[in-house]
């Protein structure tokens, strides 16, 4: 019971994180700036945005953020400043523009041609099904013909 | 006929996608700085800490900037490479101690050698976010007015020394 408790207690602690906290006197401020390293992603560990991770240069970054909004710097400042910097690649949401319109579109191409690909499959399997159907009856028919013919004992109708 | 040349299709546009994908360094983000001026910094020198370094004092010059510290073991690979360079005096090149003890930094130079013909501190990584250095070690080569004409991420070979800096290096040499 105790060992299942500690590894309870151990699964649960790895959502209570709080790499670091920092408090911007200003509530809408504090606010930008937890956006704001929700969306900016750490270079080092690229799976992680700057509030996740650990590495010193996420912790950098998010001072980066802070004392610019200290200054009184608009979130749109602090995201110019970061792409000046690292290129578009920091940003967890991407603009939209030439070079990655691809990652915009390409989940709604590859969704289409699922749903027409179903589409396609269910009306042929629906066909089928309805051939096969039509062929049953029919032979069933034939042998209900059959059998009533052996039971009034009667060979050939002709 | 239909039957087969559709999924043929469809699986050569997967392969495709997938070769591109194995192909790809996810970890080497282009930078949005080439042919840009390199960020203006004033930065002390780690032998001398009252002296000061700016990008201003080596206008006119091609200088190779290598971000550095003793805490990083890919820049220990690195450093003979370095070394090699420096003894060619190809370029002038510029150490950043990005995020380092001074003192730790001196040492590793006495013990590994100094191909730098000057280092500067950046104990906070300030500096390093103005050139947007996210893995160390970092080359950018700077040239005579000032722009950052290129960016390696990672340490550098002795095969990247010969086919792409001392080309580049000659080329920029050339330049007015």
């Amino acid at each position: 019971m105790k060992r299942l408790l500690f590894i309870f207690l151990l699964i649960m602690s790895s959502s209570v994180y709080a790499v670091d906290f920092r408090q911007l006197s200003d509530p809408e401020q504090q606010e930008t700036y937890e956006t704001l390293t929700k969306e900016l992603r750490c270079l080092v560990c690229q799976n992680q945005t700057i509030a996740d991770s650990n590495a010193e240069l996420a912790a950098d970054l998010r001072r980066q953020v802070y004392e610019m909004l200290q200054q009184g710097k608009s979130k749109q400042e602090v995201i110019q400043f970061m792409t000046d910097r690292y290129g578009d690649f920091v940003l967890y949401k991407p603009p939209f523009k030439g070079k990655t319109s691809v990652l915009w579109i390409a989940p709604v191409v590859f969704l289409l041609m699922g749903l027409i690909t179903v589409f396609f499959f269910i009306r042929r399997k629906k066909a089928a099904a309805n051939q096969q159907t039509k062929a049953g009856a029919l032979e069933t028919d034939i042998e209900k013909q059959k059998k009533i013919r052996s039971l009034l004992g009667k060979g050939d109708p002709s | 006929m239909l039957k087969f040349i559709i999924p043929l299709i469809l699986f050569i546009i997967l392969a495709v996608f997938l070769a591109l994908g194995l192909n790809l360094k996810p970890s080497e983000i282009p930078s949005p700085f080439i042919n840009k001026p390199a960020p203006v910094f004033s930065a002390p020198k780690l032998n001398e800490p009252e002296e000061k370094l700016t990008p201003a004092d080596l206008k006119g010059k091609v200088w190779l900037f290598n971000v550095w510290a003793s805490w990083c073991v890919s820049c220990r690979a690195e450093h003979p490479v370095l070394n090699q360079l420096a003894q060619q005096n190809a370029v002038f090149i510029v150490g950043l101690n990005y995020k380092d003890e001074p003192n730790d930094a001196k040492n590793w130079l006495d013990m590994l050698g100094n191909p730098y013909n000057v280092s500067i501190m950046d104990q906070d990584g300030r500096i390093g976010i103005d050139y947007g250095v996210y893995g160390v070690p970092e080359t950018f080569v700077i040239d005579k007015k000032g722009l950052i004409r290129h960016k390696h991420t990672g340490p550098v070979t002795a095969e990247d020394v010969q086919q792409t800096f001392l080309p580049l290096i000659a080329r920029l040499q050339a330049e007015p």
